[in-house]
């Protein structure tokens, strides 16, 4: 179980436990993942690029991409301020709302489709006014933003808290008391001790909304060219029998995924570096 | 000084025009706003959205949502659910304790490949990772062509949708014990095995003790994950309607059908557990309060 760091080579239970633990990951993980990359490669290069020019696939990597940019953009904003608030000010509620800060995390996807689909759904209050209006929500895009937005709510909330929280503010003092106007101390100061987490954040929930299928396809419903993310086609191409297309759709969401999560650990590396000289 | 910076703030940030000259006046006006927005965009994006399903349920008294709970299919695929969690949970925390000690314990080349490994879960869509375990264990898969025939089936059956729920949960438990372990060191661990304790009791009684609040939590997680999983059980399950439904494949089936009942309902149900379990969470989370600033 424990390597004595006194007796250079591990025992036998060491070698045991290692060996069952890695043939554990190397079965559930791995494996599953290579059978994906070969299958997915082995038509060969021309078929895989064909796959992915399907123009249904194409629209749906693409809507993927821009609905989780969107989503990002917003909650780079709203959870900077969240977390600013729940930090810096009392008011009223804050204990609870802390509290059901985590809620997106712990409930299941598919709940939150149906809460927006009650909420917003066509035989709903709020959705029969905003009909009336011509704005549609649920089968629509706005309805796959903000079930991303739901559903990636926490990341950049926890990840910039603890900083702000750590954050020295002898410094967002010191700049206004030698002249700087708040705007400028926030901008020169304190937005780039925040810039790591926030980053952090929205690279989180960046590589979530990619693979969002639960919340999403609840949303919306089956429109393809409109509301059909990747996740959704992927799923649709099963069904219907088309394998290889789901895989191509399926590598490059895995690829995406796997870059984004790479890119943001080099970076902290990087700046974790900076910290230490 | 500071107040001034939380005036300007909330103004540029919200992109509206803030007067500096009344600077203030407006100082308290510019923070409310600022706590306002936040809440309300709280309350609009969660909050609201969590009634409006309270509220689509209970809307007709309780008796409808108890009874639509009696159902046998929605009680079906709830002990469907409660059963895959438990096995998925026992069997990854068992695991995700083995691999947290061989991780923090063991000096060995790869380990910092393992512990990437561990967490490329979480960048896996759950549509792709039941995906990946069809093209495995499906008929024509690598393990499934050779199953298939001893007349064990994986996809499209049960093991499948225990094997989706074990592949999404997998890193939990390890990510959280991890941190734990490294900040214990092992020192306790080693004076207990020079004083002759054996490896097995140093673990039972050293190790796990010290350990226990982060298994929990871990636990936690895990369990919450695995009652919510859905898009990997989906593709494992196929379409096999009454006994390989779980409760979120119920209610995906269910809110589109003409008798919408049960699967608000059961939403209700799933709702509720994921609330208690963010309290138990929040509970344990005030026993590991030592480690805090170490994540992340």
């Amino acid at each position: 179980m424990y390597a004595r760091n006194l007796s250079a080579k591990p025992g036998r239970p060491e070698l045991i436990l290692r060996g069952i633990t890695l043939f554990y990951l190397g079965v559930m993980i791995l494996l599953p993942m290579a059978a994906l990359a070969i299958q997915a490669a082995q038509p060969g290069a021309q078929a895989f690029w064909e796959a992915l020019r399907d123009p249904l696939a194409w629209h749906s990597i693409q809507l993927t991409f821009t609905t989780a940019f969107l989503m990002v953009l917003i909650n780079a904003v709203t959870g900077t301020a969240t977390a600013w608030v729940l930090v810096r000010y009392e008011f009223p509620g804050k204990g609870l709302m802390n509290a059901l800060i985590d809620l997106p995390f712990a409930i299941p996807t598919v709940v939150t489709g149906v809460m927006l689909v009650a909420l917003y759904g066509p035989n709903s209050t709020v959705g029969t006014v905003l009909g009336q209006y011509g704005w549609g929500v649920i089968y629509q895009k706005p309805g796959v933003v903000l079930a991303l937005l739901f559903v990636t709510y926490p990341f950049v909330i926890r990840s910039v808290q603890p900083v702000l929280m750590e954050l020295d503010r002898a410094e967002e003092e010191a700049a206004s008391t030698l002249g700087a106007s708040s705007w400028t101390t926030f901008r020169r100061v304190t937005l780039p001790a925040l810039f790591p987490s926030i980053l952090t954040g929205s690279a989180l929930s960046f590589s979530r909304a990619l693979g969002e299928f639960g919340s999403v396809v609840m949303v919306a419903g089956n429109h393809p060219l409109l509301t059909k993310t990747a996740p959704l086609y992927i799923f649709g191409e099963i069904e219907s029998g088309n394998r290889h297309g789901a895989l191509v759709v399926s590598a490059v969401l895995l690829i995406s995924s796997l870059a984004v999560l790479l890119a943001l650990n080099l970076v902290q590396r990087r700046w974790e570096g900076d910290h230490d000289a | 000084m500071t107040p001034d910076l939380e005036i300007r703030l909330p103004a540029e940030m919200m992109r509206t025009d803030a007067g500096s000259a009344e600077v203030g006046r407006s100082k308290t006006i510019g923070q409310w706003l600022l706590i306002g927005a936040v809440v309300g965009w709280f309350s609009l994006l969660v909050f609201i959205p969590l009634l409006a399903l309270a509220r689509r349920v209970l809307a007709g008294g309780c008796t409808p949502f108890l009874n639509a709970l009696q159902e046998p299919e929605v009680r079906r695929a709830f002990g469907m659910t409660l059963g895959i969690t438990a096995l998925a949970t026992v069997v990854n925390t068992i695991i995700g304790i083995a691999i947290a000690l061989v991780l923090t314990r063991q000096r060995f080349r790869g380990r910092a490949l393992v512990d990437g490994v561990v967490d490329l879960p979480f960048a896996v869509s759950p549509i792709v990772a039941g995906l990946m375990l069809v093209v495995l264990y499906g008929p024509s898969g690598w393990i499934g062509q050779w199953l298939e025939p001893r007349g064990l089936r994986v996809v499209y059956a049960v093991p499948g949708m225990i094997l989706a729920t074990l592949f999404v949960t997998i890193p939990f438990v390890v990510r959280e014990v991890v941190p734990v372990l490294q900040e214990l060191g092992d020192e306790f661990e080693q004076a207990a095995y020079t004083l002759g304790a054996s490896r097995w009791q140093t673990f039972w009684s050293v190790t796990l003790p010290s350990i226990r609040w982060g298994i929990m939590y871990g636990v936690t997680l895990t369990i919450a994950r695995s009652l919510g999983e859905f898009g990997a059980v989906l593709v494992v399950s196929g379409n096999v309607i009454g006994h390989t439904q779980t409760a979120t494949l119920y209610i995906h089936e269910g809110v589109e059908s003409f008798h919408p009942e049960g699967a608000y309902a059961a939403s209700v149900v799933l709702a509720a557990i994921s609330f208690l379990l963010l309290v138990g969470m929040d509970w344990i989370r005030k026993h590991l309060e030592f480690r805090e600033g170490s994540s992340s």
